[in-house]
């Protein structure tokens, strides 16, 4: 029987946190499509999220690729179809590394940063004086970083996209050989604008889901966490590993809608 | 004009206040004593409509603020300024930044206007020269200053110290005190101190309570809680507060010098 209550007192917890949860991401939409927008910290976050994590995502993409010209060439040449490896490569990187990779990228850099400020600023009660002087926290330190992560994590994808391609190229084409015109030629005719068009969706789902966890794991903090730095730090941790989880879960179903 | 009525709130079972009413007068400063974990600062953020009560109500110029919500929340907590124990100044704003803020956010005065009241009020709390200086680089007694320079710069009808002497040296926290002092003379607002600084707070308080096992166990003038025979009360106020009940005399001479 106390089994049985213990686990009846665990799924209610849950579901109590998730509809904490639900909430927080109905208030943010709101928040969003309401006025008055803090435009000097929107920039400032873009600037943060969005310029801060291009050289990362330049590394990233460019060492996707290149291992991608590698593994792709190894598989295809096996069947004679190394001409495909624009293709592939390609299409690998648009629709689904460059959407996932990029948001783990902007998850670690970004959303982890942005979990700890706003879970410093919770157990220093900044927030609750931010609430005492009439002015909603949302505006503040959510809904910025909600509209700089849309506009910011689409583009840093299709940078990521395009340095992977170079990455493709340079080991498929000027290390083993595969020709510029045939990697280049290939891939026009067969991406087509639904293929990078599921990539953006991807990215801009992703966006959501990575500052929906980490600005709620941040303003909950000592609530969900426990107090002090190590909540924090258990707040940070968790923000980023749910992120993980819910982009890759995310992934398979609009993978499978989109198919 | 502040009213708590039969204020319960508990914690994962933990029954913090049980109960608990009082009525504070507009314009009154009083203080609320009381021992580690008694509930002082709940009690305080339920003044301050940041936690909700279990069951009772905090009624403050007739506005329930237990069941406030949105608009109406946001216009009262305009008139109320609240000084957190930690000082809750943005650290990643400037003193002056800090201070500008509300007035920035809420009131559509000039910039010049601005500036002007900020310095202003620095000047009262003794922080002109800090203003360009981040939170982190400041003391613990100016940080204090500037978290009252804040909370006063909308000139608030209330305001809520807890405990706003906690982690200072006897001088600086007699310093603050003295400046809440000041700052109520000027603005004539009502003011609830939660705090442990026992005498040092009867000097600037015309009403002590003190709160025990989540009621208010006893309340009246510094002069009748020294005096009171329970014992309770009596070996929480200790033998400072009769020392410093017989040097009274003296330090109103010293004051009238």
């Amino acid at each position: 029987m106390s089994i049985l209550r213990k686990l009846g007192e665990v799924s209610l917890d849950y579901l109590y946190r998730m509809g904490v949860m639900g909430m927080f991401l109905l208030k943010t939409f709101f928040y969003v499509f309401t006025p008055p927008l803090k435009i000097n910290r929107f920039v400032k976050q873009v600037h943060f999220i969005g310029f801060q994590s291009m050289l990362v995502i330049v590394l990233t993409g460019c060492f996707t690729g290149m291992v991608m010209g590698f593994q792709g060439y190894n598989s295809l040449s096996k069947f004679g179809s190394d001409a495909f490896l624009g293709p592939m490569v390609g299409l690998s990187l648009i629709k689904e590394l460059g959407p996932v990779l990029s948001a783990f990228v902007v998850t670690g850099m970004a959303g982890s940063a942005i979990t700890a400020e706003i879970g410093i600023m919770r157990i220093s009660e900044q927030i609750d004086a931010m609430e005492l002087m009439g002015l909603n926290p949302y505006r503040y330190l959510v809904v910025p970083n909600f509209l700089a992560i849309i506009v910011s994590l689409p583009l840093l994808t299709a940078l990521f996209d395009v340095i992977g391609i170079f990455g493709g190229y340079l080991v498929g084409v000027k290390l083993l050989g595969v020709g510029a015109g045939t990697y280049f030629g290939e891939m026009v005719s067969y991406v087509d604008m639904n293929d990078i068009m599921e990539g953006v969706y991807k990215s801009l789902s992703f966006g959501i889901i990575i500052v929906w966890v980490c600005c709620f794991k941040g303003y909950y903090t000592g609530v969900f966490t426990g107090f002090g730095a190590e909540g924090v730090s258990k707040a940070t941790i968790q923000a980023v590993v749910l992120s993980f989880v819910l982009i890759l879960v995310w992934d398979y179903f609009m993978t499978s809608l989109m198919f | 004009m502040i009213e708590v009525e039969n204020l319960h709130k508990s914690f994962d079972g933990n029954k913090v206040l049980r109960g608990l009413s009082i009525k504070i007068k507009k314009g009154e400063v009083i203080a609320l004593i009381g021992g580690s974990g008694c509930g002082k600062s709940v009690l305080l953020k339920h003044m301050a409509g940041l936690m909700r009560p279990d069951q009772g109500h905090v009624i403050i110029d007739g506005n329930n603020v237990s069941t406030l919500k949105g608009k109406k929340l946001t216009t009262l907590r305009e008139g109320l300024g609240f000084l957190f124990q930690g000082g809750a100044l943005f650290d990643s704003m400037t003193v002056f930044e800090n201070v500008a803020f509300p007035l920035k956010e809420k009131t559509r005065l000039s910039d010049k206007l601005i500036d002007e009241r900020v310095f202003h009020e620095l000047e009262n709390v003794g922080l002109s020269g800090s203003e360009h200086k981040y939170p982190s680089q400041i003391s613990g007694g100016m940080v204090k200053r500037a978290a009252l320079a804040r909370s006063l710069v909308t000139d608030p009808e209330t305001m809520l110290f807890d405990e706003p002497t906690t982690g200072l040296d006897p001088v600086i926290g007699l310093s603050i005190l003295n400046l809440i002092s000041s700052c109520h003379r000027r603005l004539s607002f009502t003011g609830i101190i939660v705090t442990h600084e026992i005498p040092r707070v009867f000097e600037i308080v015309g009403r002590v309570a003190m709160l025990h096992d989540g009621v208010v166990r006893a309340e009246g003038s510094p002069k009748e809680m020294i005096s009171s025979s329970d014992p309770v009360v009596r070996s929480f106020v200790g033998e400072d507060a009769e020392a410093w009940s017989l040097c009274e005399p003296e330090r109103s001479g010293s004051q009238d010098q």
